[in-house]
């Protein structure tokens, strides 16, 4: 199947690295979460129309489109961060393993599915403190020096910061405040992890050490993240929904949307057409 | 030619008017270098009599022209401390569900509310100080505290009404306003996203307000109270026509006393003779001077916590 | 749910609630106050408050006349003083001073208000009293002033400041001067911010009483002329309400009354001003 009729793509999409989903083996892993029928409004104002996706088990799923189109919105609805604006108004199911998570306590569900945010946003707090924070709160009694050290690991920050622990997290750098949030993320043992844009503040040494880390998190976490940077989606994701104007226009793994999109308009956005 | 003495004329009207409006805004800082002179100029007499030991000693007799502070120093702390004890936790509880919980317009009327607050006048405190809390303390707080309290120092003795407890009591009510405001303020510049990381980490509301976003906030919060602070050791009004005015030291709270405002309000005008009279002026450079290191401290903290706010996370 | 979670939630709505407590009480000790002037101070309020002369101590009725027309004398003055150097100061800051003088002038003036009234009493009376052996309405007038100086100095600035660019260059282009550009340009684009100034700074001073005690001080009778000690209200309401008699006691109520009225007044109006916006077009 030709990838386009267009001879001169803009854009040279290589097989990312580490995704191994061929359409063959995509319909056998399963999704973690699972949107249907989804509609958000902020008050009268529709935003997400008649959505439904998944986003698989121990896999990256990217989110990608142009901006101000919703991919935000649909990530924040995953942690239920949409409550926090008063007017936002939602119909649908959204499932966490099989279980609505409009019909859980919030923050219990909040636990499970961390978040990234797009500015680095540690808390004015050691690096140590900002680790710990999460857990204490959930109660948990063990050694938090122990979850400290395994977060920051599995951050991939540990090294740069082990001496360090309890400066101020303000005197790190951007990206590894960005990093130090994914650790704290990572703190409360997640089942899902959201990260909404996570590099777009840094700059491109810091963003390639983070894409390193998000195929590394696949080993202990499912990951959804919201990137405005094609290329991005194709090195890191497994999965990619491509949001136009509130609607998925087209959710499928990675390598086939990126090589042989099954809409037109898909096509027109990875090309560079427009967004 | 023509054009040149015109353009002269132009800049000889800009001229007086930079030299008129310099003059102008001079003369703020030549009032405000004038008035720390003459305080400390017309303090002269007791200064050189008594040196340091003027904020040591307890003694204040006009009679035998003997002066202490320490007993207005000693009134003015113990006031304050009680204001502070009661406004605080009343001021920040009220800026956090301004600051968090109200929807905004909700949080602007209340505010608009507060700030009416903090316009009326100290005398009118002292009207209500002196006609409702004062019976008030006689009939329902002394007997509360006193009967099951009153082996305790600080609850011992008899009540007239008037005192530092009820002093404090004023006064608490009327820097709660600058609390509320300005820790109101400093909790709505705190950025939404440190919120959001902790509700995102599984915190209750309760918890991502008062163990994230307050502490972002402390520096401003402290500053809000020293200004809250500052407020209170000026007082005049309302203190000295609920306190009692008697110098002296006592443990009780219910015991009459006087600050270092109310004395220079209720004995001013009767002074007679020089070191008399320099002494309530010397009492007034530590009022300028108390209140002058706490603004001073207030500001900065302020500052510093309202530029965190918008600068940080910038890195 | 665990029980944890359950005791986390329980008290996060309970603290929450508490905060909304606060602020309720808060809020209502305001309507108290205004409560309890209302109903002490509201049926003492007649016509002879107004027109009267208090009587002699010790006889019931008689007014506050000498008190509001003193008050009024007093603001009156206070705000030839305080109004003139506040607003030149701060146009001199905002057009024509370097950073440096600014911070120095600045510095000043919040130190100036941050200064306890009973000192600036101290001071006026030691500029004011004292040389003229003479408790006077002057001297309470330059107390007061004095007090009204910071405020409108830096809201004069601050609204200055905040008239845009393109307004001045506007002006300039056209040939105008400096001085005339702000007179004719910039400052009527900011007064409605320096006008709530100066209502803010007047309603502050008006219910002022320590700096009156020692400059001032009162008058049982009619103050003629600006160099007598004149009675006024907040220093009336001050030593009715300290006496021993009844009849001065209903008084003080109804002066309190008639005092945070006018003050409450003069800053919704002024808040009301401002909040409709100040006079500049949007770009």
């Amino acid at each position: 199947m030709q990838a386009s009729p267009n001879p001169e793509l803009s854009v040279k999409v290589n097989a990312p690295a580490g995704a191994a989903t061929t359409r063959e083996n995509a319909a056998s892993i399963p999704m973690r979460m699972r949107i249907s029928k989804l509609n958000f409004y902020y008050g009268t104002k529709q935003i997400l129309f008649d959505i439904s996706m998944g986003i698989a088990d121990k896999r990256v799923t990217a989110l990608i489109g142009p901006s101000g189109c919703g991919k935000s919105t649909l990530l924040r609805i995953l942690n239920r961060m949409h409550e926090t604006v008063s007017t936002s108004r939602l119909e649908g199911e959204v499932l966490l393993d099989q279980q609505n998570i409009l019909a859980q306590d919030v923050t219990a569900l909040r636990r499970r599915v961390g978040m990234v945010f797009q500015r680095p946003n540690p808390f004015p707090k050691s690096i140590f403190e900002n680790i710990a924070y999460g857990p204490r709160i959930n109660g948990f009694k063990g050694p938090i020096a122990d979850v400290v050290e395994k977060s920051l690991r599995n951050a991939a920050l540990w090294d740069e910061v082990k001496d360090h622990l309890h400066k101020s997290a303000y005197e790190l750098s951007g990206g590894q405040q960005q990093r130090l949030c994914i650790a704290r993320a990572l703190a409360v043992e997640p089942e899902v992890l959201l990260l909404d844009e996570p590099c777009s503040a840094l700059d491109p040494i810091s963003t390639a050490k983070i894409e390193e880390l998000l195929v590394e998190l696949k080993n202990l976490t499912t990951l959804a993240i919201v990137t405005h940077n094609m290329q991005q989606a194709a090195r890191v994701s497994d999965f990619t929904a491509f949001v136009l104007t509130g609607q998925v226009i087209e959710f499928n793994p990675t390598p086939q949307l990126f090589t042989t999109p099954t809409d037109p308009r898909t096509e027109a956005y990875i090309t560079g057409r427009f967004g | 030619m023509g054009s040149r003495s015109f353009l002269s004329k132009l800049r000889e009207g800009d001229e007086i008017a930079r030299l008129i409006t310099f003059l102008f805004a001079a003369s703020v800082v030549l009032i405000t270098v004038l008035l720390v002179y003459e305080l400390w100029i017309n303090s002269v007499l007791p200064r050189h009599k008594f040196g340091l030991h003027f904020f040591v000693t307890q003694v204040w007799d006009p009679v035998v022209d003997q002066y202490g502070a320490l007993p207005f120093v000693y009134g003015t702390l113990v006031t304050s401390a009680i204001a502070l004890l009661l406004a605080v936790p009343l001021g920040i509880g009220a800026s956090i569900f301004l600051a968090e919980l109200a929807p905004p317009r909700i949080s602007d009327t209340l505010q608009f509310f507060i700030d009416l607050l903090a316009a009326v006048p100290s005398v009118i405190y002292g009207v209500l100080g002196v006609f409702i809390v004062v019976p008030l303390m006689r009939t329902v707080i002394y007997p509360a505290l006193n009967k099951p309290f009153g082996y305790l120092p600080i609850f011992k003795g008899p009540s007239y009404g008037v005192g530092f407890l009820t002093a404090g009591i004023v006064l608490a009510i009327m820097v709660i306003p600058y609390i509320i405001s300005v820790s109101r303020e400093v909790l709505l510049s705190v950025p939404r996203d440190q919120r959001e990381a902790a509700l995102a980490l599984g915190s209750t509301r309760w918890e991502s307000t008062w163990k994230v976003v307050v502490p972002f906030a402390r520096t401003g919060i402290m500053g809000s109270i020293f200004l809250a602070l500052a407020r209170a050791l000026g007082e005049t009004m309302a203190v000295t026509m609920v306190i009692g005015n008697t110098p002296q030291i006592k443990a009780s709270l219910f015991a009459a006393g006087d600050s270092i405002a109310s004395v220079i309000a209720s004995q001013f005008t009767e002074a007679t003779g020089d070191l008399y009279l320099q002494a309530l002026i010397e009492l007034g450079l530590v009022l300028f001077l108390l209140t002058f290191i706490l603004n001073g401290l207030a500001r900065l903290l302020i500052v510093v916590t309202t530029q965190k706010g918008s600068g940080k996370g910038n890195q | 749910m665990s029980a944890r979670l359950r005791w986390r939630k329980f008290v996060s709505n309970f603290m929450l609630t508490m905060t909304g407590v606060c602020a309720v009480v808060s809020v209502a000790i305001l309507f108290l106050i205004l409560g309890y002037l209302v109903v002490n101070g509201g049926k003492s309020i007649n016509w002879a408050f107004f027109t009267q002369l208090p009587k002699p101590v010790g006889e019931v009725g008689g007014g506050m006349a000498n008190a509001i027309v003193g008050s009024a004398k007093l603001l009156l003055v206070a705000s030839l003083i305080g109004v003139p150097v506040g607003f030149l100061g701060g146009v001199y800051l905002a057009e024509f001073s370097g950073a440096k003088v600014a911070s120095v002038v600045r510095y000043a003036a919040d130190l100036l208000n941050g200064v306890p009234s009973i000192v600036i009493g101290i001071f006026a009376y030691s500029m004011a009293v004292l040389p003229f052996k003479q408790f006077s309405t002057l001297a309470g007038s330059f107390a007061l002033g004095l007090m009204m100086i910071p405020i409108t100095l830096r809201s004069t600035e601050e609204f200055l400041g905040a008239v845009p660019r393109m307004l001045r260059e506007g002006a300039m282009a056209l040939g105008a001067s400096k001085w005339k550009t702000i007179s004719t340009v910039i400052v009527p684009a900011a007064y409605r911010g320096i006008l709530t100034a100066i209502l803010l700074a007047l309603a502050r001073v008006a219910g002022e009483t320590a700096p009156l005690l020692f400059t001032a001080l009162g008058n049982r009778y009619w103050s003629p002329g600006w160099g007598q000690p004149t009675a006024s209200l907040p220093v009336m309401i001050y030593n009715y309400a300290l006496s021993p008699y009844e009849d001065w006691h209903r008084q003080a109520w109804a002066a309190g009354l008639v005092l945070l009225g006018l003050i409450l007044i003069i800053n919704i109006l002024a808040r009301t001003i401002l909040s409709r916006g100040i006079a500049v077009p949007r770009g």
